[in-house]
């Protein structure tokens, strides 16, 4: 044997390159596929809705200072996101509905991913606690945790109950608003974010209803899966009527004033029919056209209520 | 002669080519950086004379 048999060659660690950096440096990645991390639809609904609670809030801001709490607000819900979208895109790949996300469309690293949504949650909680205040800054902490830790780490994967527990992150945003102008939490921010907790299983179990191949394939425990279609209808009436309650609430405690009363209670009245509706489908129907129906809804539903508050406060404000 | 083994490191050129679609995103990605790095500017300067109000002029010379 010769000594050249013997020899072991290896690459330079030091001067190679990693698969990850080839893989950054590689990518294909525009600007836009990074704004698409960020949910931009579930942007839109936090920016509104926080807007409500900051316009809403007793005090003034500055309104650049309002403009940069509202985009920390949308960034930080942006990065919690992007943060679910890295680690879920296992899932987000079997699914139709998500298959085309950046990751599992192979468009984004999922490093690249994860280094974006930590980069920019540390950024806009800095942003907003420097710039803002303090509390507003921990509550959005709070929320991004929240979404990615205790929703997409430890509930969806694991309980029915996940975007019931899960839907205090979506409901978050108002009450930072709030918080932004006062620096402390009010009654009227805890009763904004009651009307999206209370809203959020009805919106995303009639979503199931219909989309419950894809949730199966996926192996995520949604509630039509674990409990069957007719539990969820019923659980889905239940809440309707819970939201229905919840959502006339404002007016009742003052802060809504006579439109919003009107809204409120035409819109949930509206909500329970709907709800009605998928209550007297058949959990067997195969278009579940009811279930269709409450979803784009509920959409509008939310967007009644928080529209009639905003446009209240903004007649209170420029009266 | 058996137990001997000479570990040779060989130094690859590891240098990474890219194509006109990925200089294109590269360029794509580093301007995006640069206006949100050049907004948080603004944005941090305008706030700290919001902040501090016409204050933050006076000084002494």
């Amino acid at each position: 044997m010769s000594i050249a048999d013997n020899i072991e060659t290896e690459s330079d660690i030091g001067l190679s390159r990693t698969g990850k950096q080839r893989e950054f440096a590689g990518s294909l990645a525009m600007p836009h596929d990074y704004f698409v991390l960020l949910k931009p639809r579930v942007m839109s609904l936090v920016v509104f809705t926080a807007f409500v609670g900051l316009i809403m809030a007793p005090g003034n801001i500055h309104p650049f200072i309002a403009l940069v709490a509202i985009s920390a607000i949308a960034v930080g819900a942006g990065a919690a996101g992007a943060l679910n979208m890295w680690y879920d895109a296992d899932i987000d790949a079997i699914m139709s509905r998500t298959s085309n996300r950046p990751i599992p469309a192979g468009i984004v690293a999922p490093v690249s991913a994860l280094t974006f949504g930590i980069f920019m949650a540390f950024m806009s909680v800095m942003i907003l606690g420097v710039l803002v205040n303090w509390l507003s800054a921990s509550l959005l902490a709070f929320t991004i945790f929240f979404y990615v830790i205790v929703y997409s780490h430890w509930l969806k994967r694991s309980t029915p109950q996940n975007i019931v527990i899960g839907g205090a992150a979506g409901a978050f945003p108002p009450v930072i608003g709030w918080v932004a102008v006062t620096n402390s939490i009010g009654i009227e921010s805890i009763i904004l974010f009651a009307i999206i907790f209370v809203w959020t299983p009805p919106h995303f179990w009639s979503l199931a209803l219909f989309r419950s191949d894809d949730y199966k394939k996926a192996g995520i425990p949604m509630m039509p899966i674990v409990a069957g279609n007719r539990s969820t209808q019923n659980q889905i009436f239940g809440y309707s009527i819970a939201l229905a309650i919840v959502g006339v609430l404002p007016w009742v405690l003052g802060f809504g004033g006579i439109t919003y009363a009107m809204v409120s209670v035409v819109f949930g009245m509206a909500f329970v029919y709907f709800a009605f509706g998928v209550l007297r489908m058949s959990p067997s129907d195969d278009e579940m056209k009811p279930a269709k129906k409450l979803f784009v809804f509920s959409i509008i539903y939310l967007f009644a209520l928080f529209a009639t508050l905003l446009g209240e406060a903004l007649w209170t404000i420029l009266l | 002669m058996d137990n001997i083994v000479i570990k040779v490191t060989r130094v690859e050129d590891e240098r990474i080519e890219l194509n006109d679609k990925q200089k294109k995103a590269r360029r794509a990605r580093n301007i995006a950086i640069a206006l949100l790095l050049g907004l948080l500017v603004v944005v941090f300067y305008f706030v700290t004379v919001l902040k501090f109000g016409p204050v933050v002029l006076e000084r002494t010379l």
